[in-house]
């Protein structure tokens, strides 16, 4: 016994250099594999971060654009914000569409989780095959399917509700009331995120454990019930994951909207990020942009907060 | 059990009616260009493309900056696949095979970045690009894309190497291998998967990408095809035949792509099963 234990200690307690060398290797290893990426994103993000600060507490126009210099005026880009209703209309417009999009996109997407567990094996694969063909698509060919299917004079939407006796339809505009229109958007948005959230909480609801549904059944319980007191708490982890990822995209839409309001949107159509594109390269208003952008980051980085307290606390961290 | 057979049939019609909103915007798009002219133009739309034609089709191809602007998409795509597959490569081995001091800051700075709004870093993005008089140039806009290919890449990379057992290299080594060794023939092979998963992953993010190219990008025949999908639409009006041709080809190799990583990822589920 000693002298294995002798045997086992002493190269740590008189390592040869060769050892030495091996271990100080591979204590480096990981910080190198690191280097080029780290090198990457504190190039081409920390960078632009960075600079996006600094242009937000400077007067930056086409002036300063050509000179590649701003002028520092501190907080005057941070006042003006306070002080413009319309961007606070603006950010209120964009966090309740925020909210019914997200609403909207996590209810439904359960419920066709829920509904793939309980239909046939082929019907489940159709199902499939309709989700990955939505999320496949590219967001500007969905604004542009979308907004075909809109049309105010050969639309398929204006036809089919006309024949279904809604309501005249026939040469109806969706973007005259901007209700309307959002109504459009939202739709779009909706269709395009649902199939993520369905594919991966079906994925999750396979392994929630059948012996426990069985048995709440045979103890009587209530559909609901079985969902709110087992499924429910055990993809909570993926829900709050699903619900973090999905605000942080609803938050900052821009291209649907830019797409379906013909690339020129009237202010009736500006969510936040929209209105920081205008400010910026409409307005060449780089340092008020900035501001607002700002403000975006500032938003979601408490969401972000969430998400990744949710990733650390089960375990991906 | 008569009532039970009839939820039965309840939860297939709403399949059955879920399946059909679900597709009914991608049938419709290629349905649409399949259909001649005067088939599109209708105020009681066909269902069915009947007769169809490919008219669209070649119309779509043979449009200014077809080619050009395919050929900028490949090359961007291709060029910020490989770079940020290959660096973020070595990230991931690093975070999910080795012990060392700061990694969990590492992994939160990794998932943090990608939560940064792209749109937001649109506006410092295009003023260092306009310094270093990179607007208008593909190589501008693959540094951009770099922003959120990378970050992404590391963390599904890692994802997958996580799910290489450790036991595996272990007994590779114990074999004689060395940790090269035992990294090209246990590790490599069995995350060859996730690298095709990532590159493709990354693929699509890449091929997507519109706001950066639109704003990066101002001469046609410098634009990607998500891009010169608008050229379509002119104080005239929009060709629909031509724009659903065009955003058909624009999707198909995303479409494809998509069901290939399907595949891959009910793959690793599986895989994962069998080692739990």
């Amino acid at each position: 016994m000693a002298d294995l234990g002798a045997v086992t200690v002493e190269p740590a307690a008189t390592p040869a250099p060769r050892l030495r060398r091996a271990r100080l290797g591979r204590a480096l290893a990981p910080y190198g594999l690191l280097l080029p990426a780290a090198a990457v994103i504190g190039g081409v993000l920390g960078y632009p971060l960075y600079l996006m600060v600094k242009l937000s507490f400077e007067r930056y126009g086409l002036f300063q654009l050509i000179q590649h210099k701003g002028q520092w005026i501190g907080l005057g880009n941070y006042r003006q914000l306070v002080h413009d209703h319309e961007f606070w209309t603006v950010l209120l417009r964009t966090l309740l569409f925020t909210g019914v999009t997200v609403g909207l996109t996590m209810a439904l997407g359960t419920l066709i989780a829920l509904l793939m567990t309980r239909v046939s094996a082929a019907m489940r694969l159709l199902l499939t095959l309709a989700l990955v063909l939505a999320w496949a698509m590219p967001v500007p060919v969905a604004a542009n399917i979308w907004y075909w299917m809109v049309d105010y004079e050969f639309g398929v939407a204006n036809w089919l509700l006309t024949t279904l006796h809604v309501g005249n339809y026939q040469h109806h505009d969706w973007f005259v009331n901007p209700w309307q229109g959002w109504g459009v958007i939202t739709t779009l948005i909706v269709w395009g995120a649902i199939p993520f959230v369905a594919i991966t909480l079906y994925a999750g609801l396979s392994q929630v454990p059948q012996e426990l549904l069985q048995a709440a059944a045979i103890d009587g319980a209530r559909p609901w019930r079985v969902f709110k007191d087992i499924t429910l708490p055990i993809l909570k982890p993926i829900f709050v994951i699903l619900t973090s990822l999905s605000i942080i995209w609803d938050f900052q839409v821009f291209t649907q909207v830019w797409l379906l309001r013909d690339e020129r949107p009237t202010s009736d159509y500006f969510l936040t990020g929209i209105y920081a594109f205008e400010q910026t390269f409409s307005q060449s208003e780089y340092g008020y942009g900035s501001a607002v952008a700002i403000s975006m980051v500032l938003i979601l980085l408490g969401v972000t907060f969430f998400y990744i307290r949710q990733m650390i606390r089960i375990g991906e961290v | 059990m008569t009532a039970r057979r009839a939820t039965r049939v309840v939860y297939e019609v709403l399949g059955a009616v879920v399946f059909c909103v679900m597709i009914f915007p991608v049938y419709w798009m290629v349905s649409t260009a399949l259909k001649p002219g005067n088939d599109i133009l209708r105020y009681h739309p066909k269902l069915v493309p009947h007769p169809a034609t490919l008219a669209n089709f070649t119309d779509a191809i043979h449009r200014p900056y077809f080619w050009d602007d395919v050929r900028n998409s490949l090359i961007v795509t291709c060029v910020v696949v490989v770079a940020s597959v290959t660096i973020a490569f070595f990230a991931a081995l690093a975070l999910a095979k080795f012990r060392f001091y700061g990694k969990k800051a590492a992994i939160v700075i990794i998932i943090a970045v990608q939560m940064v709004p792209l749109n937001a870093l649109i506006i410092p993005l295009y003023v260092l690009l306009s310094r270093a008089h990179q607007v208008d140039k593909l190589s501008g806009l693959i540094v951009t894309y770099l922003t959120f290919v990378l970050p992404f890449c590391v963390w599904t990379l890692r994802g997958f190497l996580l799910g290489v057992p450790k036991e595996l290299e272990e007994a590779a080594m114990v074999d004689g291998s060395t940790r090269i060794g035992a990294f090209v023939r246990i590790l490599l092979p069995l995350v060859a998967p996730g690298l095709v998963a990532t590159s493709v992953f990354a693929f699509i993010q890449a091929w997507n990408e519109f706001l950066l190219a639109y704003v990066v990008l101002r001469s046609p025949s410098h634009q990607t095809l998500t891009v010169w999908l608008a050229s379509f639409t002119t104080l005239h009006g929009t060709d629909w035949g031509g724009l659903m041709a065009g955003a058909t080809l624009t999707a198909l190799p995303v479409a494809v792509f998509f069901m290939i990583v399907q595949r891959r990822i009910a793959f690793g589920l599986t895989a994962g099963a069998v080692r739990g």
